[in-house]
């Protein structure tokens, strides 16, 4: 609701001055140009150079008044070619799917509730959502080893009670790493949803009542299409980081469990190939780029 | 009247399912609490209430350096991420049009979702080449603090900008109107009226640097171990109860602080909004 003086410039313009403007975008953009885009730029041109003792070698060389350009594709024919690598890929990509639909399947009805809930209370419910989200992320995924090992508290609990006489095993399982994602990124899901389901008119649903929809109808009909963009915010928020995420999959994951972001990281700190390991993040990061994408057009148009 | 007191089947479902989502949010946390006071030497099998664990912490000078240099970095991360984010924020939200504004967004939000180890890699990689060619920077506080920030400004950022959404125009126009310079409505009206996000947004990226194992460990250089990075490496090799401790400790700072915090906020927002309804008055008499 800004007071329009010429066409899209708002008063606020004005009221800061050009000066006042420019150095108010400046301070963000290049602090941004230089720690977030500039080091994308530099692993593109190492994931082409080779490691060569301590350091990489250089991709650009001027000796003898000759630019020399030497591109070493060789850490990217490795990835097409090794099948570990292209598993690793797809069965990231697979963990990372499964944990958005079941963190879906939790939050959307979650997510539905609390924003039908009286409104004194959704303040407190929220408020009880975010306070897990305070505590140490890694030291909750650990607890969960505490409750899933073999000698862990839900298999002991189990015996205790005589319903398993040997323990089963949960840990370093498929089962312990999408339990310790969807645990971690559950809230991720349940807040952009909430706060799309809770600014939803009402009104709609009495009009679609009145016109002879049942409940199930107008919840299919107007309440999920009205929060298409909660889903997809919240999906993207969960589907991206998962694809790349460590500290999970080396915490409760298992040698079975392949996860692209354990192979970046093996790559870097226990072969010390950092080419390697930046051509592992260039390709990371060109399979992620479509959601990317996808999530920061949903970001720019919630932001203006 | 006897109907309504009777809770229908949907609101059964409601309770029941939020209650089961509630739990599982809450369940490793009890445990890592429950499991601190443990007087056993394996950490998951009971051994009657016993403080040992907090004694050896209070030995443990490992954990204790990387407690304090984690918080040291906690706090240079959450003041620079405040500064950065509100004024990322303010430039989303006042000017819609300006060259590279969609690549500005794309940027300011990218760290959100962006997985750690590519951030971590990237910017470690930068620094090193960096360091080759200038000299600096050495690994360590400062190259963590830098890897933080990022990560805190974009958190900040959207904490701060959902605040500047739900402002009333009119006031900074009216302060605008009444002859203050754009600094003056900016530190006169706007502050004030946004602080409590940037309050939220400082305790959030504060937490977030606290917490962080895969940006530091990319970061870190030789005697610069944050509390994490200790904590992973125990974890990793098994199960530690000094670790539960650990936990029990930032739980009990965590709720203490949160809670103290929205007791404050609630208490400025109420005295705000009766200053402004005296104000009202004070207009219309």
């Amino acid at each position: 609701m800004t007071i329009s003086l010429r066409k899209g410039v708002s008063l606020f313009d004005k009221v800061s001055g050009p000066w006042g403007r420019a150095a108010v975008i400046a301070v963000p953009t290049v602090f941004l140009l230089l720690v977030f885009l500039l080091p994308f730029l530099v692993i593109f041109k190492i994931s082409v150079s080779a490691m060569e003792a301590v350091y990489f070698t250089d991709v650009f060389t001027w000796a003898d008044d000759a630019l020399t350009i030497k591109i070493r594709l060789g850490n990217y024919l490795l990835l097409a070619q090794d099948s570990l690598y292209l598993e690793t890929y797809l069965s990231s990509l697979g963990f990372a799917a499964l944990t958005t639909a079941i963190c879906l399947f939790i939050a959307y009805p979650f997510a539905y509730f609390m924003a039908r809930s009286p409104a004194d209370q959704r303040a407190a419910l929220l408020m009880m959502v975010m306070l897990p989200f305070w505590t140490s992320f890694l030291l909750r995924v650990y607890a969960w080893k505490m409750l899933l090992a073999n000698n862990g508290i839900v298999n002991n609990i189990a015996i205790a009670a005589g319903l398993i006489t040997e323990p089963i095993p949960m840990m370093n399982t498929s089962f312990s790493l999408v339990l310790g994602m969807v645990y971690t990124y559950v809230p991720f899901m349940i807040l952009p949803l909430y706060a799309n389901l809770v600014k939803m008119d009402l009104r709609l649903l009495e009009a679609a009542m009145n016109l002879g929809a049942t409940p199930w109808q107008s919840f299919w009909r107007i309440t999920v299409p009205l929060s298409k963009s909660g889903i997809i915010a919240g999906s993207m928020l969960v589907f991206i980081p998962c694809v790349g995420e460590f500290v999970i999959p080396e915490l409760l994951g298992g040698p079975q469990t392949l996860m692209i972001g354990r192979v970046l990281w093996d790559e870097f700190f226990s072969n010390n190939d950092w080419p390697m390991a930046a051509s592992v993040a260039v390709v990371m990061v060109l399979m992620i780029i479509v959601p990317f994408a996808f999530f920061n057009k949903h970001q720019a148009e919630s932001s203006t | 009247m006897r109907h309504s007191l009777k809770p229908s089947a949907g609101q059964i479902t409601a309770r029941l399912w939020m209650g089961a989502v509630f739990l599982f949010l809450y369940l490793p946390i009890l445990t890592l609490v429950v499991l601190s006071f443990n007087g056993s030497p394996t950490v998951t099998s009971w051994g009657g209430w016993s403080l040992r664990w907090y004694q050896e912490l209070s030995q443990d000078t490992e954990i204790i350096s990387g407690l304090l240099l984690s918080l040291e970095i906690a706090f240079l991360t959450a003041c620079a991420s405040v500064v950065l984010g509100t004024l990322a924020a303010l430039s989303l939200h006042r000017f819609k049009r300006f060259p590279g504004r969609t690549l500005f967004a794309g940027m300011v939000s990218s760290p959100l979702v962006m997985p750690e180890v590519i951030i971590g890699l990237s910017l470690l990689l930068m620094l090193v080449s960096m360091q080759r060619w200038f000299g600096f920077p050495e690994r360590g506080l400062a190259t963590i603090w830098l890897g933080h920030t990022l990560l805190g400004m974009a958190y900040a950022t959207v904490v701060v900008q959902s605040r500047l959404q739900e402002l009333n125009p009119q006031l900074e126009e009216a302060a605008q109107n009444l002859g203050c310079r754009p600094l003056q409505v900016f530190f006169l009206v706007t502050m004030p009226l946004i602080f409590q996000a940037i309050g939220s947004a400082w305790l959030l990226t504060f937490t977030l640097s606290l917490d962080d194992v895969v940006l530091a460990s990319f970061l870190s250089g030789p005697g610069s171990t944050t509390l994490p990075i200790t904590i992973f490496s125990r974890a990793r090799l098994g199960l530690s109860p000094s670790v539960n401790a650990v936990a029990t400790l930032t739980v009990a700072v965590v709720s203490v602080g949160v809670l103290l915090a929205s007791v404050l906020m609630a208490r400025g927002q109420r005295r705000r909004a009766m200053e402004m309804a005296a104000a009202y008055r004070g207009e219309q008499a």
